[in-house]
């Protein structure tokens, strides 16, 4: 019989607030097959982890049990330390007493009780497990980028500057995203475009980067260091590797559409580079304005073209790749205005949202940079900010808070103020929200110096008058309600993730949260990675969030890839399904149960096989197998078993 | 209206607000007379809640500068907070933006004073109670009367 040892830790008062420790260690001893237990404060301190690979060896354990916090907090350590000792990594068991435990009970004796159970399942469950290797499996270093914004940008130049292959792909035109619309950043006023474009030079010119913009994902499959990546090339209409980015085509278009860059305030030709600095500077055919696609007459595009690179027959294409890891960088949508009927549903023409602003303050924008309203083209006099316009707002809008708008409205009042002296900017807020370096500066300085007056309460109602836009609001400070009669309104809708993002999600089966944003393995330890190995996330459609953060961010998981690529070979754990041959009946339930499409049908056996690089040990098709075929390294029936009843108290 | 229907008029009649009123008159004479910066005040209310007399106050101190930055001077001269105020400089040493709050109730009380609204003088005061009011308050109500 094995010699088990338990070890208990307090978790500082975590545990030991809750659960009578050393009765659970007391306990432990007197359990069949335990041969030594004892607890300690911190487990997973250094001290501790030398306790139990000093007592692996005194009392020569051949398995052992840290009765400690979540195994998805410290079971990898624990193991590591065991195999120090000499023990095979899967003769270690986490018995979680904390947050299955301790966290969520209060009564400290049946907390304990509680507490001994699970130690006593765990050693039903040790006792019968084998020693297992890790599964190694080889990998493509190269790595998928999804979405060309500075996120995407950024983690495709760290990952390519590292000597590795990237595919950038965009669903736009061009690279860029939202950061390319911006005017000024906060809380330095550096101008968005001067530090953003040479970053997308240096990934149109990468060597080690291969953009696909005007592409989408199709289908995904494969595993964690060999997915098979089907990615559609949308027809742009346009031989790119002819055109020479002369212009002449967009300038001459008849067709007249709103610009999804101007956000509406200009228009732009069916035919279009969405912007000046676009990269790569070639433009496509939007279809479905064109007026050729439409009526079946113009080409006026194909008549200016001096090189004939028109291509009205263009179709899509699907290129298929092999790559290692891939990142989801698919970034953020705002909140319809029309969403707002209290604020005008988008049918006040000056009531604008806050990239609009940004265009009209941007000096390569509709007005370069001089601040005129959409309405007449009226210099506005009076301009109020409206913060949290569909954010922090649970019952009708959206519960969280959109993270940048206070900042991003202070920098619009500041700007502003610049640029109409004797205009007076108002910014309605809930809460200031200035957590970042030298954002509360930034703020004081813009409430202090440079006369933006803040009125602290929601804005109720929104309406024309004439050409003034009357905004109702209150001043909980004073309490009193506030009426402007103001000439332009500017809207911090919340931040949204793109509309593609939930289908996208789902061709890569990664996690999104009940708001729609990408999920993150672990909200503090594990921010840039998805639950499913492989993928990674980053920028704001895993949350929102500024740019020096999204940054952050983008390098942290293009780190976390290149992490991946320095290995010749991964490991995986072993712990997952297996299939006894003489009793699959080659039914296929398991077929249809499995997440992870790491069933296989064998035609030759006529039996349905594991991909044990696919399998995430879920345990879905050991559960659904009717003839018991499949089992789980680990946690086979008889294991199970043993666990239920010594929770049931038996032994 | 409300005097035909025998009503007081509202009491929180909304604040119609335009840049007349926040960077107007009434808050730069504030600002010159007091010598401080009304709108390096982030509301806090430090002021408020430091202060020994607020409980009879009618507005709190930290929302009297909150009106003063959105030029409410009716509101403000006509509230009994200014002469409440003992100038004991509490809110002063308290202020984390360094306003000097005390400054700022001088002035108040020197407009309302040039606007000639009636004050609580010493006069008021009668005998009977006059030996219990403490002495900074006694001075601090002439040294509101001779600014």
């Amino acid at each position: 019989m094995k010699r088990i040892g338990v070890f208990v830790c307090h978790c500082g008062i975590n545990i030991a607030g809750t659960v009578d420790v050393e009765r659970v260690a007391r306990e432990a001893e007197k359990m069949p097959g335990v041969a030594f237990a004892m607890d300690y404060i911190y487990m997973c301190s250094e001290p501790g982890q030398l306790l139990v690979r000093e007592k692996i060896k005194e009392e020569k354990l051949d398995a052992v049990i840290i009765a400690a916090c979540s195994p998805n907090l410290h079971e990898s350590t624990f193991r590591a330390a065991a195999e120090e000792a000499g023990l095979n990594p899967w003769q270690c068991e986490i018995a979680n007493i904390r947050e299955q435990c301790s966290w969520i009970h209060s009564d400290r004796k049946k907390a304990t009780e509680k507490a001994i159970k699970i130690v006593g399942t765990i050693v039903g469950k040790i006792r019968l497990n084998e020693s297992l290797e890790p599964i190694s499996v080889s990998i493509t270093k190269k790595a998928l980028v999804i979405g060309g914004g500075i996120a995407g940008i950024q983690a495709a130049l760290d990952i390519a500057d590292s000597g590795y292959p990237v595919i950038l792909v965009e669903k736009d035109s061009s690279i860029g995203g939202h950061m390319a619309q911006l005017s000024e950043t906060f809380p330095t006023l550096d101008c968005s475009q001067c530090i953003l474009t040479p970053k997308m030079v240096a990934v149109g010119k990468h060597p080690n980067i291969t953009l696909m913009t005007y592409s989408e994902i199709e289908e995904v499959s494969g595993y964690v260091g060999n997915f098979k990546v089907k990615i559609r090339r949308k027809a742009t209409s346009v031989n790119w590797s002819t055109c020479t980015g002369c212009g002449l085509c967009t300038e001459k278009c008849p067709a007249k559409v709103p610009s999804e860059f101007d956000r509406g305030l200009t228009t732009r030709g069916a035919i279009y580079v969405p912007f000046p600095q676009a990269v790569p500077n070639k433009p496509v055919i939007d279809r479905d304005n064109c007026i050729y696609y439409k009526t079946g007459k113009c080409k006026l595009c194909e008549k200016v073209c001096e090189i004939g690179a028109i291509d009205f027959d263009q179709e899509d294409l699907i290129i298929e790749e092999e790559i290692g890891a891939i990142i989801t960088a698919t970034g953020y949508e705002t909140l319809p205005i029309a969403d707002l009927p209290h604020y005008g549903a988008g049918e006040v023409p000056d009531v604008i949202d806050g990239l609009a602003f940004e265009r009209i303050l941007s000096a390569s924008g509709p007005t370069t940079g001089e601040v005129r309203r959409p309405s007449d083209g009226m210099i506005p006099k009076e301009v109020v900010f409206v913060q949290c316009a569909g954010s922090r707002d649970p019952e009708r809008f959206k519960p969280y808070c959109s993270k940048i708008c206070c900042m991003y409205t202070t920098k619009h009042a500041l700007l502003y103020k610049h640029r109409v002296h004797d205009g007076q900017p108002y910014v309605f807020y809930i809460d200031i929200r200035t957590g970042g370096k030298g954002y509360e500066e930034f703020y004081h300085n813009a409430e202090e110096e440079e006369g933006i007056v803040y009125l602290r309460g929601k804005v109720a109602k929104i309406f024309r008058d004439g050409d003034k836009t009357v905004v109702w609001g209150t001043d909980t400070l004073t309490g009193r309600n506030i009426e402007i009669a103001a000439d332009l309104v500017v809207l911090a809708t919340a931040i949204v993730p793109t509309e593609s993002t939930a289908e996208l999600a789902n061709k890569l089966r990664i996690q999104t949260g009940p708001n729609g944003f990408l999920s993150e393995a672990h909200p503090k330890l594990r921010p840039v990675e998805c639950i499913n190995a492989g993928f990674f996330i980053a920028g704001v459609g895993q949350g929102p969030k500024d740019i020096p953060e999204t940054v952050a961010q983008a390098s942290g998981a293009a780190c976390k890839v290149i992490s991946l690529f320095s290995r010749d070979h991964l490991e995986q754990d072993p712990t997952v399904a297996w299939v006894d041959e003489d009793l699959c009946s080659g039914c296929r339930t398991c077929i249809s149960v499995c997440p992870y499409d790491a069933r296989e049908y064998d035609e030759e056996k006529e039996i349905v096989t594991v991909n044990e690089a696919l399998c995430e040990g879920c345990g879905s098709c050991v559960a659904a197998c009717s003839c018991g075929a499949t089992q789980q390294r680990n946690l086979s029936d008889s294991q199970i078993k043993s666990m239920v009843t010594a929770s049931l108290g038996g032994e | 209206m409300y005097k035909k229907l025998g009503l007081d008029p509202p009491c929180s009649p909304p604040i119609l607000l335009d840049r007349t009123k926040v960077r107007g008159e009434f808050g730069l004479q504030v600002d010159e007379l007091s010598g401080q910066h009304l709108y390096a005040c982030y509301q806090c209310g430090n002021c408020s809640s430091g202060c020994p007399l607020a409980q009879e106050m009618d507005i709190l101190p930290s929302r009297i500068i909150r009106l003063a930055q959105l030029g409410q001077k009716e509101e403000i001269i006509r509230s009994n907070t200014i002469w409440i105020c003992a100038s004991c400089f509490q809110c002063t040493v308290r202020c984390p933006k360094g306003i000097d709050i005390q400054a700022v109730m001088d002035t108040l009380r020197q407009i309302a004073l040039d606007e000639g609204v009636d004050h609580f003088g010493p006069d008021q005061i009668d005998s009977k109670h006059a030996a219990e009011v403490p002495q900074p308050g006694l001075v601090g109500v002439y040294r509101k009367l001779s600014t």
